[in-house]
């Protein structure tokens, strides 16, 4: 999966898509993930630097990073798989 | 190093220049407390869900009700309504404050009488008092309230059997200025039932009518209906002076003041918009005042307001069960606090607020309960912070009728604690559990096998 490429997200949480010209609200580690997943990081790899560095465990950020990424795609900030294969 | 704090990714649209309907959210503070008790300790020591009681905040909406009226009004008399807590320990509390009983069922009158009330302090109302009902409250010299013709019948022949003159009361119904207009139980000022009970009773000189008594409704919104009612009332006592010679000794306002909730479909939270003790009684006092009772012949103003003096301090703690999506990507968050236990959440949008420390960030969410019933929804929307499994929540204003409407229904009706006013809890109801089920129930032999 990968992040739109024109998607801007500041150090705050402030994300913004220029396509639609909408912008959303992003809490910090929504924010960490969203720019691991700009740089084309797999959910293991991305499980990885959450567990390092917060209080949960692999079942519970497998849970909501699934949910994070359906709410990404719902909001269409996520390439589609046939956009990502051409 | 140790970790930091998880809380779930979460991205929110913001949508600038679209007013919400629900209000920004008003909390910015956790409740990890009540009166001083960790609600983590709370639910460890006794289990969740668990329903919490401050005794400090019963005793001090008792004081605040009685200064409203005893600064207004000469004679203020309250009765604890039964029917909206009967907790033993919580109509001891108003029973140490002064409040004579007010039941509406045997079984409430057993209660009180068990717990060692005066029975000529029990004022005993409802539309089904039975014949043994009716006995037992005759001999204890009870107020008892008249619904209706057939009551009053049976009074009097009980009157013969007994040898007794009973202290009674009849019920007044009318018409307020409310909508709606409740017109179930008594008899109806406007279309002259009451004056006709009124005389009946007066003609049969077996029973002292010795008030008047009306309960015009419920969470009533407007003060000025109580003073429409306390005006009529008033009529009603003087003509009867008029024509029998006959003072009646009290005037009962029955309850029905609304309680700090806030109902669905209010625009803004009943905390703030809620008329208070004050203004109710600055409306019924008023009412009485003005009206023709000569200075030295007030009636005793009888009170029996429940839900304002209960509601606000009882507390629902809960934990969190899951979070999900709903297909339309509505937050869905389960608790493990059920409509079962929490009645009414079918009218109020009851304030929940987390037991923990939380981020800024938000999510609209439904709150359901965890009952498999599809109506078991405890909050249709509201703005919560990000809650985690496991996680505490508290609800608050749930003092008042869920611990007496509340049933056994997919779940047990859990612990009831009191947090007594040294900040110590004390657990004045036990959780139930499956022998409590059981024990009630009995098989038919030929069902044993199978």
């Amino acid at each position: 999966m990968k992040l739109r490429k024109n998607v801007a997200v500041s150090e705050s949480g402030l994300l913004f898509n220029p396509v639609t010209g909408e912008s959303y609200s992003v809490n910090p580690i929504g924010v960490e993930i969203i720019n691991l997943l700009r740089d084309e990081k797999t959910m293991e790899q991305i499980g990885a630097v959450i567990l390092e560095k917060y209080n949960t465990d692999q079942s519970t950020f497998e849970k909501d990073f699934h949910d994070f990424v359906g709410i990404l795609y719902h909001h269409n900030l996520i390439e589609t798989h046939e956009e990502a294969n051409g | 190093m140790s970790k930091l704090r998880y809380e779930r990714p979460v991205i929110k649209k913001l949508e600038t220049g679209m007013p919400n309907k629900f209000g920004s959210r008003m909390d910015y503070e956790p409740v990890t407390n009540i009166d001083g008790v960790a609600v983590s300790r709370l639910i460890k020591e006794y289990g969740s869900p668990l329903f919490v009681l401050s005794e400090r905040m019963i005793r001090a909406s008792m004081k605040k009700a009685k200064r409203a009226f005893e600064n207004r009004y000469p004679k203020v008399q309250f009765a604890w309504s039964y029917k909206t807590n009967y907790l033993n320990a919580v109509c001891r509390i108003f029973h140490q404050e002064g409040s004579w009983a007010e039941v509406v069922s045997g079984f409430e009158y057993d209660k009180a009488i068990g717990l060692g009330i005066d029975g000529r302090k029990i004022i005993f109302n409802g539309p089904d008092k039975s014949e043994e009902d009716l006995t037992k409250a005759i001999l204890n010299d009870s107020l008892i309230h008249i619904d209706h013709l057939d009551e009053l019948y049976t009074i009097t022949e009980l009157c013969d059997t007994l040898k007794k003159r009973p202290r009674v009361a009849i019920r007044v119904n009318m018409d307020t200025g409310v909508y709606p207009m409740w017109d179930r139980f008594g008899f109806n000022y406007e279309n002259g039932q009451a004056w006709d009970a009124i005389n009946k009773i007066m003609h049969t000189g077996k029973m002292d009518l010795v008030g008047l008594h009306c309960h015009i409704g419920t969470f009533m919104l407007s003060p000025n209906a109580y003073a429409v009612a306390a005006t009529k009332l008033a009529e009603l006592a003087l003509a009867l002076e008029q024509k029998f010679k006959h003072e009646i000794r009290y005037i009962d306002m029955g309850g029905g003041f609304a309680s700090k909730n806030t109902l669905k479909g209010s625009y803004l939270p009943g905390s703030d918009t809620n008329p208070s003790f004050n203004d109710f009684a600055e409306a019924i006092t008023t009412a009485l005042i003005n009206s023709n009772f000569q200075k030295d012949k007030l009636p005793l103003l009888i009170l029996e307001t429940g839900r304002a003096l209960i509601d606000d301090a009882g507390f629902l703690l809960g934990t969190v069960i899951s979070n999900k999506r709903s297909s339309t990507g509505r937050r869905n968050t389960i608790i493990d606090v059920g409509i079962n236990i929490l009645f009414t959440s079918f009218w109020y949008d009851h304030k929940i607020t987390p037991a923990q420390s939380f981020t800024q960030y938000t999510e609209d969410t439904c709150v359901y309960g965890p009952l498999c019933m599809n109506i078991d929804v405890v909050r249709e929307s509201t703005s919560l912070p990000l809650l985690n499994k496991g996680e505490h929540v508290v609800i608050h204003n749930v003092g008042a009728y869920n611990m007496t409407q509340w049933m056994q229904f997919i779940k047990f009706r859990p612990n009831v604690v009191l947090i007594d006013m040294d900040e110590k809890p004390h657990l004045i109801r036990e959780k139930e559990s499956i022998s409590n089920l059981n024990d009630l129930e009995q098989v038919p032999p030929h069902l044993m096998t199978f």
